[in-house]
């Protein structure tokens, strides 16, 4: 079983952005960049799989500029066997990745394709049901816990009443949620030995796709601030107060 | 110009999520017609026809549509799709599952979670749990939109549509439905509520939400969660607001033992009023309260269900 897992390097989620004064987007300077945390949490389910003699081999594909080789060699450290880079300078949309990450399916013939629910920069939510839907595939979304049984997918999902459990028809495709498990940490040695591992270089056009933009940025613009306001000294003057502006009785 | 909009609901009745995303789509412009697709689902499909500003109503009913598996979701929204402009859903944990396969089959980028209509191709919405705001125009000739309800106000019931039956299309037969563990309260659901108290990793234990419980009940408010006492198993997954849980804005939002990651902000920072009880006087959540309370909130929460 072969599980090819698609990551993104992001602004970190420590980093608060900065909104560009003339309004054309956001500022992310020298910002530290991570994979993508719930990527991180693909990565690390299909290692599991594959520590349990589950998957036989890991593949990582990541879309985006040649920075993205580091967030690609975080993967193969965590345990990853292979590396896949399309390069491309732009920014590519969740259908323009999805696009290529079709193709990328289409090459590799996965049983499993992982991907994070939301990437932490433009919280989309979008790409794993898109590239379902190019394929073809189900998809078990805002998954919190996967059981492969033969050639079918149980999938424990995150749902606004609770948590759903679906059957799945394999291949497949999974996106993640935040209770799936908790990734690990890449050792030195792991580290040294991830950048052996192969990477290999594409770009969209090598799979023929357009990946131009369909969403037309107007402007990028600052939230409306809060302000800090006052504190209270007791709990009893707390309910006085909220009491005062009439949002209880 | 038409707009078709998906809605949620339970095979009885619709979810106020359903609501508030017409009122998104009625600033579209154009005729909105809503499609019920459910299971047994003829009651929530004349709720629908009550929706003010609907013309009509299409309910498609079968079994795998019972609770909405993304994949026949998508199927029968597609086959519908050739007669609309716009489709809109709640972005609801259902909406965010079939929507993005539903733009993908039709070759359109979605525009996810909108905060306000601008035009009929021009929408608003958050970027980088809420630190940056994007206008954006969609450019192609459909448009595939999710709604991020806590933006919107609940449209009103006045009206009279007309119910139309249509056939379902061919299951996939990708997926099925196995089971489900709800979690159950009687206390108001978290993105209709008017008053939301939510506890973090401060709380120390899933034993001590009852003290929340116990205000909650006096205020008629729902509780929610920060993700550190989710991920503490403190309480389950449905309780966690912020940037990759649910987005709410009651009239009051009291956060307890709550630090105030921007990640949990993203969730709750338009509430009409914020209070906060901390016992870190420089814990970020200040920053963003109307009232704080710089206290245990182990003496507290006691204190104030007895205020109220
Ligand atoms: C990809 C990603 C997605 C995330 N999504 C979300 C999300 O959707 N929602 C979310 O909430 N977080 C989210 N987070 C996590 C977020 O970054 C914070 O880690 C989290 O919100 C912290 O939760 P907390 O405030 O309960 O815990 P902490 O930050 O540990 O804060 C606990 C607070 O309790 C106070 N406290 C402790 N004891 C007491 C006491 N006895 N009395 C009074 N106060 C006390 C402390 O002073 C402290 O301020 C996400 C993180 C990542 C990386």
């Amino acid at each position: 079983m072969k599980i090819l897992v698609a990551v993104k390097r992001v602004v970190d989620f420590n980093v608060a952005i900065r909104v560009k004064a003339d309004g054309s987007g956001v500022d992310i300077g020298n910002a530290k960049m991570s994979m993508n945390p719930f990527d991180e949490i693909g990565v690390e389910e299909a290692v599991r799989l594959k520590e349990a003699g589950k998957a036989t081999e890991v593949v990582v594909v990541s879309i985006g500029p040649a920075q993205v080789q580091e967030t690609l060699r975080t993967a193969l450290a965590m345990g990853a066997d292979r590396a896949i880079l399309v390069k491309h300078e732009d920014y590519v949309e969740p259908l323009g990745v999805a696009k290529v990450l079709k193709e990328v399916v289409t090459a590799e013939k996965p049983d499993i394709v992982i991907l994070g629910k939301q990437a932490i920069d433009d919280d989309c939510n979008q790409t794993g049901q898109m590239l379902a839907a190019l394929l073809g595939w189900p998809q078990g979304t805002f998954a919190s816990k996967i059981d492969i049984e033969e050639s079918t997918l149980t999938v424990v999902r995150e749902a606004d009443g609770g948590l759903q459990t679906v059957r799945l028809r394999m291949p497949t495709i999974v996106t993640t949620d935040l209770r799936l498990n908790e990734p690990r940490y890449a050792s030195l040695p792991n580290i040294m030995k991830a950048k052996k591992k192969p990477c290999d270089e594409m770009t969209p056009a090598d799979y023929g796709v357009d990946v131009k933009p369909r969403l037309k940025l107007i402007k990028t613009e600052e939230p409306s601030k809060r302000q800090a306001g006052v504190k209270v000294c007791s709990a009893s003057e707390l309910a006085a107060k909220l009491k005062e502006t009439g949002a209880i009785r | 110009m038409t707009v078709l909009l998906i809605a949620e609901h339970d095979n009885a009745s619709l979810k106020e999520a359903t609501h508030k995303a017409l009122s998104a789509a009625a600033k579209v412009g154009g005729d909105i017609h809503v499609l019920v697709a459910g299971y047994q689902a003829a009651a929530a499909a004349e709720h629908a026809a009550k929706l003010t500003g609907v013309t009509r109503v299409l309910h498609i009913d079968a079994a795998e549509l019972e609770r909405p598996l993304a994949e026949p979701m998508a199927a029968n929204i597609v086959a519908l799709a050739a007669d609309y402009d716009h489709i809109v859903a709640p972005a609801t944990n259902n909406g965010k599952n079939y929507m993005p396969r539903v733009a993908a089959m039709l070759d359109v980028m979605q525009v996810s979670e909108v905060s306000d209509v601008k035009a009929a191709d021009i929408f608003v919405r958050l970027i980088y749990a809420g630190n940056a705001v994007q206008t954006v125009q969609a450019t192609d000739a459909k448009k595939v939109i999710t709604v991020r309800i806590a933006s919107f106000p609940p449209a009103s019931e006045t009206g009279n549509a007309v119910v139309g039956r249509k056939e379902a299309v061919a299951d996939p037969g990708l997926s099925s439905y196995v089971g489900e563990t709800i979690s159950r309260s009687d206390l108001p659901e978290l993105t209709s509520a008017k008053v939301v108290i939510s506890g973090g990793r401060g709380m120390q234990s899933g034993e001590n939400f009852k003290l929340l419980e116990a205000v909650a009940r006096k205020l008629n408010a729902a509780v929610g969660a920060s993700r550190a006492a989710v991920d503490a198993g403190f309480v389950s997954n449905d309780y966690q607001v912020g940037q990759t849980g649910k987005v709410v804005a009651p009239e009051l939002y009291i956060a307890v033992g709550i630090s105030g990651a921007i990640q949990h902000l993203a969730g709750m920072k338009d509430s009409k009023i914020i209070a906060a009880i901390n016992n870190d006087q420089d814990a970020p959540i200040f920053q963003v309260a109307d009232f704080g309370l710089v206290a245990d909130l182990f003496e507290a929460l006691p204190q104030l269900e007895k205020a109220l």
